[in-house]
């Protein structure tokens, strides 16, 4: 059954056509990868999904249930979380505070104690810098942070915007490894990569996004090995 | 000795100056915008405790914060929130506006005479040193009023929520933050601060204009800036700072008359030395 189904979604940045009449969809337990050049409007889908830009035209059904109109702040509520582009945790706040965010929409706080023990397992070194002001950890730890924040909310969809962006190769493949392990605990994932080698992969599914408009899709193994795909984003 | 009294004075002046220069950082922090009505909020406290006062002093102030409270949310909901995403410009504007409007309205209803309600507390004789207790309650007061904000900020939902908006409004809807319901908050909380502003302030000048919240809101916002605007220790410290100042200069014969620009200098040499204000940080421009 299709988790998260996207049809003609059309978005305008001003006067320019971000998104052209763009569908998808993602089956429960998948994981599925836009991937793309910068400037495709990969980011641009991924935040007007969530209602954080707005959209022209098309339909977001997730679960069954029209979401086009929900506010954003509503939408994770629904069991729908992203981790966007360039991490945006929050800088003045402490790690546990950051986490404690995450769990902002969370009905009771009865689990509160033992997800933060989830993920502080998950991310040991969040444990060890727990009361640290997020803005002085590393660009990884940032990243797990930001990761271990979207968990706090129970997601069913995980929607990740370039995870990898701007990490070392060991973290990146270690980043990677932990969305696996994420996707195995029965998460489903949405991932947004410019590092299609790594991200198809791991992919069950993928959509190739070029000028606004998807021009390819297919299973992750089916991508990795057309013609297409390899000159363009596997370096030949 | 009488240093010890002048600053006893100046922190009670300073504690009214934080007081209002939180309404200020606050909103700037997390609506981004200047709310130039804030020192009408209050004068709306100052004519609400007025009101009431021969009733019971206790309902006189109740009555100011609730009443500042309603005005602020209701000057947010209808003035401010259809111009969020509009131009800077186009909210400084309508915050002037409504900063007339506000005095306008005071001035058809209680016209323009200024009021005056003689109110003693009488005094505190401690040896040679003799303090006003109005002074006293003032600097108790605004004391307790930071350090719950402070707790508040830091230890609740709600208050790490505004944090989590001043930084990144976008990051905080992902969390499921209504953004639009921690303005209004916001809003509120900056208008009971300066309904409680509003009663200290009275106590100090006994008289009542419509023009009354311009003074202190001009210092204030002064204090807002040298602290650093968006900083909420930062508004503390530049209330406290600027109102020890004042009553410094006024203690001494010779520059008293002064005050005003001196107070106003030290702003610009602050913001020579040091852009951000005492406190406040250089923000990460987003891409």
């Amino acid at each position: 059954m299709a988790m998260l189904e996207v049809h003609d979604l059309e978005v305008n940045y001003g006067v320019i056509r971000a998104i052209k009449n763009i569908s998808f969809e993602v089956n429960e337990g998948e994981i599925v990868t836009l991937i793309g050049a910068n400037g495709a409007g990969k980011t641009t889908t991924m935040q007007s999904i969530v209602g954080l830009i707005p959209k022209k035209s098309g339909k977001v059904i997730f679960q069954g249930n029209d979401i086009t109109k929900i506010p954003c702040h509503k939408i994770v509520h629904l069991g729908m979380t992203q981790v966007p582009e360039g991490r945006r945790i929050f800088q003045e706040l402490t790690v546990y505070e950051n986490l404690l965010m995450g769990a902002y929409s969370n009905k009771d706080n009865a689990s509160l104690k033992s997800d933060l023990q989830t993920i502080y397992e998950r991310f040991p070194r969040l444990a060890e810098r727990k009361n640290q002001v997020a803005g002085t950890l590393s660009g990884g730890e940032q990243q797990m942070l930001a990761m271990g924040r979207a968990l706090m909310s129970h997601p069913k969809l995980l929607m990740l915007d370039e995870p990898s962006m701007g990490l070392s190769p060991l973290l990146v493949d270690q980043v990677f490894e932990i969305i696996k392990d994420i996707n195995k605990g029965g998460t489903t994932v949405l991932l947004v990569e410019q590092n299609a080698g790594k991200s198809l992969a791991i992919s069950d599914r993928a959509y190739v996004l070029e000028n606004g408009k998807i021009v390819l899709s297919g299973t992750g193994k089916e991508l990795s090995e057309s013609e297409m795909v390899r000159k363009a984003y596997l370096g030949g | 000795m009488d240093f010890l009294i002048t600053l006893v004075n100046g922190l009670s002046l300073g504690g009214i100056y934080a007081m209002i220069a939180l309404g200020y950082t606050m909103v700037y922090g997390i609506a981004k915008m200047l709310n130039f009505a804030h020192g009408d909020i209050i004068m709306v406290g100052g004519y609400t405790i007025l009101l009431f006062i021969p009733v019971n002093p206790v309902l006189a102030i109740v009555a100011a914060i609730v009443f500042c409270v309603i005005v602020g949310v209701t000057i947010e909901r209808f003035a401010y929130k259809p111009l969020r995403g509009a131009s800077p410009l186009a909210v400084l504007i309508t915050a002037i506006g409504v900063s007339t409007l506000l005095q306008s309205l005071a001035q058809v209803i209680f016209g323009s005479a200024p009021k005056i309600q003689q109110i003693n507390l009488g005094a505190l004789q401690l040896g040679q040193l003799k303090i006003e207790i109005s002074t006293i309650i003032t600097l108790v007061c605004s004391v307790i009023v930071m350090v719950a904000l402070h707790l508040f900020v830091k230890y609740t939902k709600v208050g790490r929520a505004m944090v989590a908006v001043s930084e990144d409004k976008g990051a905080a809807q992902l969390m499921g933050i209504n953004v639009n319901f921690i303005i209004m908050i916001t809003f509120a909380i900056g208008s009971a601060l300066a309904a409680l502003a509003g009663l200290f302030y009275f106590l100090k000048v006994q008289t009542m204009t419509t023009t009354f919240g311009a003074l202190p809101g001009i210092k204030a916002f002064t204090a807002a800036v040298i602290g650093g605007i968006g900083s909420i220790p930062g508004a503390m410290v530049g209330g406290l700072l600027l109102g020890v100042v004042e009553s410094i200069c006024l203690s001494i014969p010779a520059i008293s008359a002064y005050t005003d620009a001196i107070e106003f200098s030290i702003l610009i040499i602050i913001l020579l030395v040091k852009p951000t204000g005492l406190l406040g940080k250089k923000r990460r421009e987003k891409v």
